[in-house]
């Protein structure tokens, strides 16, 4: 039997965008969701103080990405349209974080099948709950894989040494102070490509965007801490430790 | 309509699509049956409504105090004691409405979307008047309903942070706005409210000063106008008070609503014309 010219078997074409997803993501710098005693922590390595990798999506939810920032903001645009169509449709309190993840996933999955060029991005969506035990993250790759993580998950760049960091320093119900170091420390750990490997990383609150759930507040729960409180937070965690 | 998701397996493209960071917007194309106003003609005038009456609101050096009486009414009929028409905007702004009951809360609810999702979309917070003027945009929306009996509009009341003070924004149903510089009341008692804040307004007034004559206000609203609901001392129902200030939003506990309440009538009690 003849082949039509240029044919891929599926198999070969799902590898071929994997790879091609996965090389992008490789490229950037990493992001680390972590749980404390009063909520949950975003941590993200980014230069930038204007295009943002976490956002506040509804009162009790909220999104970090790494990857394309074109492809990533449409999600997160998307997101907050669904979430927030979803509370004035039926009530503030029905607006969930699964119904995000799934609704992420399926339109991960069905432009990973029908694009040519897959979107090169990872997402966690994340849900403050009353108690630790109620908080839920959810990790989702490109090709629309969702995940459902327990205390802390890192994506981007070099996602595997930072999760190896986090295993080994994460506790549970640790302080925000302790939380903030083990998530700056476990970037560290990741160089992106084309710095110096072996130098020694220092990340301030300059190259760093930090955002929180906290369950403590009323209402809309996340926070982004930015500027001065940062670096009062970062030092504070450099005299905890 | 059921759920925003569909059954398609992913998000629909106007989910995707980039532009708008007006929920209005986007609302108007994802699900418009949603929006107010869009029931369509009405086969005539509507009147055994529920109505919301009289709300005041007075600003003061670095902020502005907004209060509304409890009483909703339908007809000759007092339909609710404990109605809630002074609510929160956002962080730096207050809205309350008179006119149709059910309009009017559900122009609130959409406008405090709208204004909570331009925030997160965008990062940052709408100006003061950009928000009165989507406030605008909403109350045109409803003029066919409010031509057909379900008129409703809002009194809108923030502090503006470029110019560090309170405002005031007031419109009529065709969505005709006008900035008030001193003190503001819509509804069935405003005129009495009005007259009230003539004579107490000061233009140095303290916080304090601000809500007692807002509350007094409403107290002579409520001696002259049958549909102005007065303090309920017996059922302890007193008005909703709420300030902006720079320090943002904050609606007054009963607790502190009382003592101001008891005073007013302590001193009406003792003045020869109540």
């Amino acid at each position: 039997m003849t082949m039509p010219f240029g044919y891929a078997s599926p198999e070969q074409q799902v590898r071929d965008k994997s790879e091609y997803a996965r090389k992008g993501i490789a490229r950037g710098r990493s992001v680390v969701v972590i749980t404390y005693a009063d909520g949950i922590l975003f941590v993200a390595e980014n230069p930038s103080a204007t295009l943002h990798k976490i956002s506040e999506i509804y009162d009790r939810i909220a999104f970090a990405a790494v990857g394309k920032y074109n492809e990533f903001e449409n999600l997160r645009t998307a997101g907050i349209r669904l979430m927030d169509s979803r509370g004035y449709m039926y009530d503030r309190r029905d607006v969930t974080s699964r119904a995000l993840a799934n609704a992420y996933a399926q339109t991960l999955g069905a432009i990973f099948t029908e694009s040519v060029k897959p979107y090169e991005v990872e997402i966690v969506v994340a849900e403050v709950g009353p108690t630790t035990d109620d908080d839920q993250i959810y990790k989702l790759t490109f090709d629309g894989s969702i995940a459902d993580e327990r205390g802390f998950v890192a994506i981007g760049g070099a996602s595997d040494q930072v999760t190896t960091s986090l295993k080994e320093h994460h506790r549970d119900g640790q302080p925000l102070a302790d939380a903030l170091r083990v998530a700056v420390q476990a970037l560290t750990v990741s160089v992106p490509p084309g710095l110096p490997q072996n130098g020694e990383r220092v990340l301030t609150a300059a190259n760093l965007e930090v955002g929180m759930l906290d369950r403590t507040r009323a209402r809309r729960q996340f926070k982004r801490i930015a500027g001065t409180a940062l670096a009062e937070l970062l030092a504070q965690t450099a005299t905890s430790s | 309509m059921a759920d925003p998701m569909g059954g398609a397996g992913r998000l629909p493209a106007v989910f995707m699509t980039p532009g708008t960071s007006s929920f209005t917007d986007f609302l108007s194309q994802s699900a418009p049956h949603l929006l107010p106003g869009a029931r369509g003609g009405l086969p005539g005038p509507v009147t055994e409504v529920a109505h919301g009456t009289t709300i005041v609101a007075v600003t003061f050096p670095g902020g502005v105090i907004m209060a509304g009486d409890r009483r909703a009414t339908q007809g000759h009929m007092i339909a609710q004691r404990d109605v809630e028409k002074v609510h929160h905007a956002d962080d730096f702004s207050c809205v309350g409405y008179a006119g149709t009951a059910g309009v009017g809360a559900e122009l609130i609810r959409l406008f405090q979307v709208e204004l909570e999702h331009y925030e997160k979309i965008e990062g940052a917070t709408l100006s003061l008047d950009a928000k009165a003027n989507r406030l605008a945009a909403m109350v045109k929306g409803n003029l066919p309903m409010a031509l057909q009996g379900l008129a409703v509009v809002p009194l809108f009341a923030g502090y503006d942070p470029d110019l560090d003070k309170g405002r005031i924004f007031s419109y009529d149903i065709a969505a005709a706005k006008s900035e008030e510089r001193t003190y503001e009341s819509i509804g069935s008692g405003s005129v009495f409210a009005k007259g009230s804040l003539k004579k107490r307004f000061r233009p140095d007034l303290t916080q304090d000063d601000a809500a007692r004559i807002a509350v007094e206000a409403l107290y002579d609203a409520a001696d002259d106008d049958s549909a102005t609901g007065g303090p309920d001392t017996i059922r302890k129902l007193y008005p909703i008070v709420a300030s902006v200030t720079s320090d943002g939003y904050r609606r007054y506990g009963d607790d502190e609503v009382e003592p101001v309440v008891t005073a007013i009538i302590a001193d009406r009690s003792t003045s020869a014309g109540g």
